[in-house]
């Protein structure tokens, strides 16, 4: 499979990356290598295989349904570049 | 004082004991090659000054005769881990100005047992790399150089600042982290001893999170020893991190002292790959025979998926880190790059704090995980990782331990490889053992043809780390350890 470049600008568009317009040619050279050296997975029979899910044989632990942590507000938001009163903010995205 | 960071981690542990020098004596004499040594490249943090009131503390428990199993003993620590208050960064841009509030738990173990920080070493951004040129902070040089020019190699990577600063002595030990071969490829380049433990082995909690079902971390360190003693330290089960495994850590230091005869060591053929150098080729063998005589068995084995590992890992690994980097988003941390409304924020953002490589591999993990190609990629991917992790469960019935070469060639020179995929292909021994969840560690086997670190890798069964120590020991006592020539200071 090979990617065009308006299938690039929606991955990116996607991944929330901007990518310009002179970006986008070697953009899809490199992704369109990478995918093509991937495909030599298609010859793998993988009829009645399951996927892996984990590769160690154990059950994952369970714990009580507690708090355990909180109360914290002045280290949650230590790192925001923009915080005011314990809030992160950000640009206006209700009208 | 010069001499004092020649030691090794079990004869400063020793020293500091037996109170021929102090750990004052000792951080001041790190702190003084970490200053002659800054064309390295190894450090993007130094934390000196906290270094020197840890090693007040740890003197005064000497004295006091409280010392913990790693009293004093300074480490490099890789910019992947957060350490509370200090630089984190992972060494990408978008981590700009990072100080978590919280400490990871490999970190938090290793102060608990008393050693102490010199700083943050360098690292590919996000741990994506396969020679620490991706970095924000620039390549990291290698201590290491050929015979045959006088130009600077990359020590490998993505914890290339950790095998850097094991090898020009610019730490007792590092910590590094490992999801396609980051520990193994950069110390085989740069003739030091790197750890992968079992996934599970470690904790992953406080660790920025790159591939969460491949990450773990593990030491660099400059010989077998070393390197026991600190994986005892690093490792044990973590409520905070529920894929860690509660199952009691071994005296691994102790292990080493059982001879490795009657082990049964594989020799899977498939790992003979097209074109593979013949120095590679001598290496593996000779490998073989130390084993050998010293009263293992050599045994044939096949893993028929090994030429799909590195693939399918390229499929797996992106995604997960797609998934994972969605964080980064310019609100909670790090860099923030304004924007008309919030997602032209997010994507200015994440266009000027990701660099190149991140940016491919987000990519590619996004395309992957899209509507209508997740089975055809993603679930193929992890079917083929079934098959790899069934190739191992079926070869461990026949052997111990598996022997192969760490990597497809020693160190190269910064701007060498420029094609991704090519670059992709210096993990090509080493995925595998991600792929499976298998511990690996990688031991220097000897020099090439151009004076260069070669490295042998041993793979284990799950959490059986103390055959790889054994065995790991056994090589280094036949190859002897490899020390660089110091041209830098």
């Amino acid at each position: 499979m090979s990617v065009d470049t308006k299938t690039v600008r929606r991955i990116a568009k996607l991944a929330r990356i901007r990518v310009t317009d002179a970006e986008l040619p070697k953009l899809q050279g490199e992704l369109n290598a990478i995918l093509q050296w991937i495909e030599m997975l298609g010859e793998v029979d993988v009829a009645n295989v399951a996927p892996l899910t984990s590769v160690v044989d154990r059950k994952l632990h369970l714990r009580e349904d507690v708090v355990t942590d909180g109360g914290r507000p002045d280290d949650v938001v230590a790192n925001a570049p923009v915080q005011d009163d314990h809030f992160y903010v950000v640009p206006k995205v209700v009208e | 004082m010069a001499e004092l960071t020649e030691l090794t981690l079990a004869q400063v542990r020793q020293g500091l004991r037996s109170g021929a020098f102090s750990a004052a004596e000792l951080v001041e004499a790190y702190i003084a090659t970490i200053e002659q040594a800054r064309a390295l490249n190894a450090y993007v943090a130094e934390t000196f000054d906290a270094a020197r009131a840890r090693a007040a503390e740890s003197d005064a428990r000497l004295k006091q005769g409280t010392a913990r199993p790693l009293e004093g003993i300074p480490l490099g620590i890789k910019d992947l881990f957060a350490t509370r208050g200090v630089h984190t960064q992972a060494c990408s841009r978008i981590l700009q100005g990072f100080r978590p509030t919280y400490e990871s738990t490999v970190t938090a173990n290793l102060w608990r047992d008393g050693a102490l920080m010199l700083g943050k070493l360098n690292m590919d951004e996000f741990a994506m790399g396969s020679s620490n040129e991706t970095s924000c902070y620039g390549p990291v040089i290698n201590p290491w150089k050929g015979r045959r020019h006088n130009r600077s190699l990359v020590p490998g990577g993505s914890s290339g600042g950790s095998a850097t600063a094991v090898a020009a002595h610019l730490c007792v030990a590092a910590t590094a982290t490992d999801t396609g071969g980051s520990i193994r490829q950069p110390a085989a380049l740069t003739g030091t001893v790197g750890l992968k433990p079992t996934y599970g082995r470690c904790s992953r909690w406080g660790i920025v999170a790159f591939a969460s079902s491949l990450d773990q971390a593990g030491p660099i360190a400059r010989d077998v020893t070393d390197a026991a003693i600190m994986l005892r330290s690093m490792a044990g089960y973590d409520p905070m991190d529920s894929t860690s495994v509660d199952l009691p850590v071994p005296d691994y230091e102790a292990a080493l002292a059982r001879d490795i005869k009657g082990l049964r060591v594989g020799i899977p053929r498939e790992y003979r790959v097209d074109n593979m150098p013949p120095e590679i080729d001598a290496l593996w063998k000779r490998g073989a025979a130390w084993l050998k005589d010293r009263g293992a068995e050599i045994v044939d084995i096949s893993l028929p998926h090994t030429k799909y590992a590195l693939p399918a890992y390229y499929i797996v690994a992106p995604a997960e880190a797609s998934s994972n980097l969605a964080r980064y988003d310019g609100v909670r941390y790090g860099l923030r790059v304004p924007g008309d409304d919030v997602v032209s924020m997010y994507e200015n953002t994440r266009a000027e704090g990701f660099g190149p490589e991140v940016r491919r591999r987000v990519l590619i993990g996004t395309y992957v995980l899209s509507a209508g190609y997740y089975d055809a990629y993603y679930v193929r991917a992890q079917k083929i990782r079934t098959l790899i992790k069934r190739d191992f469960d079926e070869a461990w019935s026949k052997v111990d331990l598996v022997l192969t070469p760490a990597t497809p060639g020693p160190a190269f020179a910064p701007g060498d490889i420029t094609d991704p995929v090519e670059m992709y292909l210096c993990d090509i021994f080493t995925v595998t053992v991600n792929m499976a969840g298998l511990p690996g560690i990688a031991v220097p086997g000897g020099l090439s043809e151009d004076g260069l670190p070669l490295a042998l890798q041993l793979i284990g069964r799950p959490f059986d780390e103390e055959t790889l120590f054994r065995a790991g020991k056994a090589i280094e006592s036949a190859a002897g350890r490899l020390t660089a020539p110091r041209w830098w200071s």
